[in-house]
């Protein structure tokens, strides 16, 4: 495990300008980098852009998935804290969609020197309702959630998984898969999907001190109006913009205006 | 679109099977999207519905106006199926333009949810903008009750791998546990090694025929006073954990009686005493078989004085190749009379002579159908081997017992008590 090469482990890729500041993008829970491919090509014309897949998701090496450790947000925080450190960044810019929006807060904490700047889309630091707050969801929720995962492989099988997972130099084997995108160990996606759901990680907003963007939709059933403004009372060197955008995925919705929106926050921020 | 009912009908049929044909294909499109044993609706990218049929409506028990242009689709579905939707449904469309077969629940006006199996396609305009999402919906409730028993199932066979697993490994930690425990009774059978006796050289080999290793065969050899050395072996009844518990007594019995009167005969005894006061009193006889010895080493040589109860003759390897069996007549088997008589007899063994304790799992082993190795092959092996020191003997003797395989079905022990050679002892060629 401590020989691993970090990069093969995460499925590390990076584009763009070579001498250009980094933008590390992070997917979140369902999908693998490839949620980010429509703002890629805006983004890689100003800076250098890494993306990686968590341990468990997309083209990322299965053996070194560990229930463990992947059963705390602190688990993935450690991957992006490892591939900072493998790729040498000093203040990058990470971006993270949905449940990775907190992973960075998590990882930034640790490693200050390393992540200057935040860019949380579609956060939401809490998914259950509790005492005063609504997160918008119940125990009951995610376990229906769970169910839906059961019942939807997606184009995962033991069988397939060594062709998508283990062929890094050849991603055309996977991309012809359907779904692959979305193709996740169910015993992994499991494990991920708890971790996102029922942690919660108010607290940690707290400790964020670098400049932040808070991105959200006008309507996201995962992340709601009142999480985001939440998040961002909770932050206060953070920027709130709403995308005229619905859905939980903005960057495949709306993708023009969120990679506007980011260009102009770190534009700003350089 | 050409009405179907124009198609010609097919030619041969009968007039009355023609006339329902016909009126069969009246069915117009229009009529087959509403009425479709499958729901179809159509939404805006963003999930705004713009088009559903009557047969989806009357599933969800809802009326078209409620629904057309006011509910998006992820509004149909469980709060569940509305995180999956956010989270793979909605991204893997968008990435794709098109998913098929996708388990969801749709949520019913009345409450109920009813299963189904989703697909869609994004239709695209001329330049390849995405404009809208067809979707149709089965009804897949006996589907998926069939797909939950599977899944039932399949979490009960891995429940019971689990626990099964579990009752295995403590199985394995008890069977550790047990051979560790095992292991130092056996320690309180025999000795882990021999004490180094001064002018003597000494050799042993044990062997346990129970898979617990615990031997109804026993050896041991201490110091008496600065000059003797008291020795022993045996065999007591039976094997297993029943034997051990006797030998365990026997070793000590043994021992004590020597501190207190190290005549060998005394020794043998004492013993008989004990095990007939413990057992045979009791209705439960159990014996055994043993030699006892004492042993001075001299300038000259070591002189030996034997006592045995009933037990096969000690033998001794002399330094001019000759073989000596050491009988000890009148000694009976240990623990069955209240007086038992004691046979002895002494010897002294020159330099490069060695004697040989053993029990008769060396020669009760069997070697063929109904046979068995014997003393007179026993004592050809040594002469075969003569002289030789207690280690050289001890090891050809191993040799022997390996050659055995399973036909070494008793507990076996050797003890080999020597005076080196006054010089090197060279094989002769033979």
């Amino acid at each position: 495990m401590t020989n691993m090469d970090i990069r093969s482990r995460n499925n590390v890729t990076i584009t763009g300008l070579a001498d250009a500041p980094t933008v590390i993008l992070a997917h979140g829970f369902g999908c693998d980098q490839n949620m980010w491919r429509l703002i890629v090509p805006a983004l890689e014309e100003r800076y250098r852009v890494v993306l990686f897949d968590y341990v468990g998701a997309g083209g990322s090496e299965p053996s070194a998935w560990d229930p463990e450790r992947y059963s705390s947000l602190e688990g993935y925080a450690r991957d992006v804290v490892e591939v900072c450190e493998e790729l040498d960044l000093k203040e990058a810019a990470f971006v993270g969609h949905s449940v990775s929006a907190m992973v960075g807060v998590l990882a930034a904490r640790t490693v200050p020197e390393r992540i200057g700047a935040l860019v949380m889309v579609a956060p939401s630091p809490c998914y259950l309702d509790d005492d005063g707050y609504r997160g918008g969801f119940s125990a009951a929720d995610i376990d229906e959630l769970l169910e839906s995962l059961e019942s939807n492989y997606l184009g995962w099988s033991s069988a397939m998984a060594p062709v998508i997972m283990g062929n890094p130099d050849r991603p055309e084997l996977g991309r012809e898969l359907t779904n692959s995108f979305c193709a996740t160990d169910p015993d992994v996606a499991r494990v991920f999907a708890r971790t996102t759901f029922l942690t919660d990680s108010r607290a940690d907003l707290a400790d964020v001190t670098v400049p932040t963007l808070v991105l959200e939709c006008t309507e996201d059933v995962i992340a709601p109006r009142e999480v985001g403004a939440y998040v961002h009372a909770a932050i206060p060197s953070s920027r709130l913009v709403t995308l005229e955008a619905t859905g939980h995925c903005p960057q495949l919705s709306a993708p023009e205006a969120t990679a506007e929106a980011i260009l102009d926050f770190l534009a700003a921020w350089h | 679109m050409r009405r179907l009912g124009e198609e010609p009908a097919p030619s041969g049929a009968g007039g009355g099977a023609n006339a329902a044909f016909t009126s069969l294909l009246e069915d117009s499109a229009e009529e087959l999207y509403e009425s479709a044993p499958c729901g179809y609706l159509s939404t805006l990218m963003d999930g705004t519905i713009a088009k559903i049929n009557d047969t989806l409506l009357e599933w969800l028990g809802l009326e078209r106006t409620a629904v057309v242009g006011r509910r998006r689709f992820a509004d149909l579905l469980t709060v569940g199926g509305k995180l999956y939707h956010e989270t793979h449904f909605a991204p893997l469309l968008r990435m794709q333009g098109e998913l098929r077969g996708i388990a969801l629940e749709l949520k019913t006006q009345a409450g109920a949810r009813l299963p189904v199996l989703v697909s869609s396609v994004v239709k695209r305009g001329g330049q390849g903008e995405p404009l809208l999402i067809r979707t149709t919906v089965f009804d897949a409730a006996d589907r998926r009750a069939y797909e939950e028993e599977l899944l039932r199932r399949r979490r009960e066979a891995e429940q019971a791998r689990a626990e099964a697993e579990r009752a295995r490994r403590e199985a394995e930690a008890d069977r550790a546990r047990l051979a560790d425990a095992l292991a130092v009774l056996q320690r309180s059978l025999v000795p882990d090694s021999l004490p180094d006796v001064p002018g003597l050289e000494t050799a042993v080999h044990y062997h346990t025929a129970s898979a617990d290793r615990l031997g109804g065969d026993f050896y041991d050899l201490f110091p008496l006073d600065g000059e003797r050395w008291a020795f022993f072996l045996g065999d007591v009844c039976g094997k297993g954990p029943e034997a051990a518990s006797l030998t365990s007594l026997t070793r000590y019995t043994l021992r004590a009686a020597a501190l207190h009167d190290p005549a060998p005969e005394a020794a043998l005894t004492t013993l008989n005493a004990v095990l007939y006061e413990r057992y045979a009193v009791g209705g439960d006889p159990r014996y055994c078989t043993a030699i006892f010895g004492v042993v001075e080493p001299g300038p000259a040589g070591a002189t030996v004085h034997l006592a045995s109860g009933g037990h096969p003759p000690a033998m001794v390897l002399r330094a001019d190749g000759g073989v000596e069996l050491l009988p000890t007549p009148g000694g009976l088997l240990v623990g069955v009379l209240p007086d038992a008589p004691v046979g002895s007899v002494r010897t002294t063994l020159a330099p490069g002579e060695t004697l040989l304790l053993y029990t008769d799992g060396l020669t009760e082993a069997r070697t063929g159908p109904g046979d068995r190795y014997g003393e007179d092959a026993l004592r050809a092996f040594a002469a075969g081997r003569a002289p030789a020191s207690p280690q050289q003997l001890i090891t050809a003797l191993t040799g022997l017992l390996d050659g055995f395989g399973d036909g070494l079905d008793d507990d076996t022990a050797l003890l080999a008590l020597g005076v080196p050679a006054a010089r090197p002892t060279t094989e002769l060629p033979r």
